[in-house]
C-alpha cells in the first residue's frame, strides 16, 4: 500500500459550458479498494471518464505509477494496466460469453489471449459453465460479472467501476460485491463509484465523497460510515439503521460481516 | 378499497421465452405497491404491457374499471396512468425546465381556439405550470440546472428528471421502474417522504419496481413478488419477506439470515 498507483491532482472538466469537476484530487494505492460516493451530478462518473481518457480535463493531471497519463487514450491505458467497466453497455449482448472475453483480450499479445480467457473461467466458474451462451440472455448479476471479467482479462493493476450494483437484485448484488472482494484480494486496485454508499464504504479501504464537482470528505471507509455529517448528507436515514445493525442483527440487504 | 389497476392472466413471450407468464394481481387505489423479483423475472415487461408499450398476447389489464390492454401508450397516459423508465428517456436538446413542462396536461394554449378565445386563461395556466415545474425541480435538486440542456445531466439526475416529469403530469397511477437505482440515498429518502405525502394529500397510487429492500419495507404497504414471469407471492411487506418461496427465489442469503 505504499506506492501510489493512481493519482488525480486538481482535475477540472466540463461538458460544453457545464463545469462538472472543479478541482478534484484522489489517490489509489496498489491493491487498494477506493469508493467514490456523493449526490447525483457530483461528478463521480465524470471523474472515472477523465481517469480513463474518455474526457480530456481542462486543468489538472492524472498520474499512473508516477507517469503523467492525462489525456492518454483508453486503449493505451488498458495496455499499461488500467481498465474500466461502464455502468451500461459493458458487454456485447449478441456475442457469447467466450466471444466477449476474447474481444476483451485483444490488447494482450496474440499468444497470451487464450490463456488469459481461461484464467477468467477459473476465476468465474459461473461464466465457464455458460461460455457458449449469448451475453444478452444472461441475468443482471451474471451480465455484470461478465463485464468485470471482460475488464480483468487484460490483467489490469487497477480497475475503474461505475456503479457495479445498479439495478441488481439483492442476490445478484451479493454475487458482484463478493467477487469484487476476491478481485481486491488478488492485489488488483479498484476505484469504484457507487450509490449503494453504505455497502461500498463497508467494502472499501478508503472512500471519497464528492459534492458539486469538489472533494467534500475523504477517509477510511469505516470512519466515513460512522461520520454523522457524511451519514446525514449522503447516506440517508434508512442506511443509518441498516449499517448500525449489520454486525449484529439481520437487516434487509446487509451481508454477513 | 377498490382496485385502480387489475392485471388478469397476462401472457407476453419473446420468441420461446415467456417473459410474463399468466400474471394476475390488483393494485389498490391510494396504495404504494412494490413489485419485486430477480433480474429477468418479467417486471419491466409487465410495466411495458400495462403502460401500452407492449401488447399482451393473452389476458387483460383494467385501469379504473376500463380495459387498457389494447390502448396506445399516450392514450393510457392521458387517462392518468404514467410511467418512468429504468433507463430514463431524456429530451437532451431541451432545457431541464422544458423537459418537465412538456408533461403538463390540459393546457389551453395547446389548442388554437383555447389560445385565441381565452388568452388570459392560457397565460394563467402557463404561469401555474411554470411554478409547479420549478417546485418539482427544487424537490429533485435540479433547480440549479433548470436552464441548461438536459443532455448535460448525469445518469442519476436524468432519473430524477424523469420522476419529476411524471409527477408534473398529475397522474392518478404512477409506475416507477427502479426509481432509486443510481439515486443518492440521502435524496432517495426525501423522495420517499414526498411520495408518501403525495399519496396522503392527493390519493395518488404508486406501483414501483425496486431492488433495495429497505426502501420496499419502508415505503410500501403491499408487495407483489414475481419470478420467471409469474406472481409467486403477494401481501404486506413483512409477510412477504418471511415467505420461504420469496427467500429462495429472490433474497437468498442476503435476506434470509
Amino acid at each position: 500500500m505504499s506506492e501510489p498507483l493512481l493519482e488525480v491532482n486538481d482535475v477540472e472538466a466540463s461538458y460544453g459550458e457545464a463545469l462538472v469537476l472543479r478541482g478534484v484530487s484522489l489517490t489509489a494505492f496498489e491493491g487498494e479498494l477506493v469508493a467514490i460516493i456523493g449526490p447525483n451530478g457530483a461528478g463521480k462518473s465524470t471523474l472515472l471518464k477523465v481517469i480513463y481518457g474518455l474526457l480530456r480535463p481542462t486543468a489538472g493531471r492524472v498520474l499512473y505509477r508516477r507517469d503523467d497519463v492525462t489525456g492518454v487514450r483508453p486503449e493505451q491505458l488498458t495496455r499499461i494496466g488500467l481498465n474500466y467497466v461502464p455502468q451500461l453497455g459493458n458487454v456485447f449482448p449478441s456475442l457469447s460469453i467466450a466471444e466477449n472475453l476474447l474481444v476483451g483480450s485483444v490488447s494482450l499479445p496474440r499468444t497470451e489471449r487464450r490463456h488469459a480467457v481461461n484464467e477468467m473461467y477459473t476465476q468465474f466458474p459461473l461464466l465457464a459453465e455458460r461460455r457458449r451462451q449469448r451475453a444478452g440472455t444472461l441475468s443482471g448479476g451474471q451480465r455484470k460479472l461478465l463485464a468485470i471479467a471482460r475488464a480483468l482479462v487484460t490483467r489490469p493493476h487497477a480497475l475503474l467501476l461505475d456503479e457495479p450494483s445498479a439495478g441488481l437484485s439483492p442476490q445478484a448484488m451479493e454475487l458482484v460485491f463478493n467477487k469484487l472482494a476476491e478481485v481486491k484480494d488478488r492485489g488488483i486496485a479498484i476505484v469504484m463509484v457507487e450509490q449503494n454508499a453504505t455497502r461500498a464504504l463497508a467494502l472499501a479501504d478508503r472512500g471519497y465523497v464528492l459534492d458539486m464537482g469538489s472533494n467534500a470528505y475523504e477517509g477510511r471507509g469505516d470512519s466515513l460510515l460512522r461520520d454523522p455529517k457524511v451519514t446525514e448528507l449522503y447516506l440517508g436515514r434508512s442506511t443509518i439503521a441498516s449499517s448500525s445493525t449489520s454486525t449484529s442483527a439481520p437487516s434487509g440487504i446487509n451481508p454477513p460481516t | 378499497m377498490t382496485a385502480i389497476l387489475e392485471v388478469r392472466e397476462v401472457v407476453r413471450a419473446f420468441g420461446g421465452l415467456r417473459a410474463v407468464d399468466d400474471a394476475s394481481f390488483d393494485v389498490e387505489t391510494g396504495s404504494i405497491t412494490a413489485l419485486i423479483g430477480p433480474n429477468g423475472a418479467g417486471k419491466s415487461t409487465l410495466f411495458n404491457v400495462i403502460s401500452g408499450f407492449l401488447s399482451a398476447e393473452r389476458g387483460r389489464v383494467q385501469f379504473e374499471g376500463r380495459r387498457i390492454d389494447r390502448a396506445q401508450p399516450h392514450r393510457i397516459a392521458r387517462r392518468g396512468l404514467v410511467r418512468t423508465f429504468q433507463v430514463p428517456r431524456t429530451l437532451t436538446r431541451m432545457s431541464v425546465l422544458d423537459n418537465v413542462l412538456v408533461a403538463a396536461t390540459r393546457h389551453p394554449g395547446e389548442r388554437l381556439n383555447g389560445l385565441a378565445l381565452r388568452p388570459g386563461d392560457a397565460r394563467r395556466r402557463e404561469r401555474t405550470a411554470r411554478e409547479r415545474a420549478a417546485e418539482l425541480l427544487t424537490l429533485f435538486r435540479l433547480d440549479g440546472h433548470a436552464g441548461e440542456y438536459a443532455g448535460v445531466l448525469s445518469g442519476g439526475q436524468r432519473k430524477l428528471l424523469d420522476f419529476a416529469r411524471v409527477l408534473m403530469a398529475e397522474p392518478r397511477l404512477v409506475l416507477l421502474d427502479e426509481p432509486m437505482a443510481g439515486v443518492n440515498p440521502a435524496l432517495g429518502q426525501q423522495l420517499i417522504e414526498h411520495v408518501l405525502r403525495l399519496r396522503t394529500e392527493t390519493g395518488m397510487t404508486f406501483l414501483f419496481v425496486e431492488h433495495d429492500l429497505d426502501i420496499v419495507m419502508e415505503a410500501s404497504d403491499h408487495v407483489i413478488v414475481m419470478n420467471e414471469g409469474r406472481v409467486i407471492a403477494s401481501g404486506g411487506p413483512e409477510e412477504v419477506r418471511g415467505d420461504q418461496r420469496v427467500v429462495d427465489a429472490y433474497l437468498g442469503t442476503a435476506g434470509a439470515q
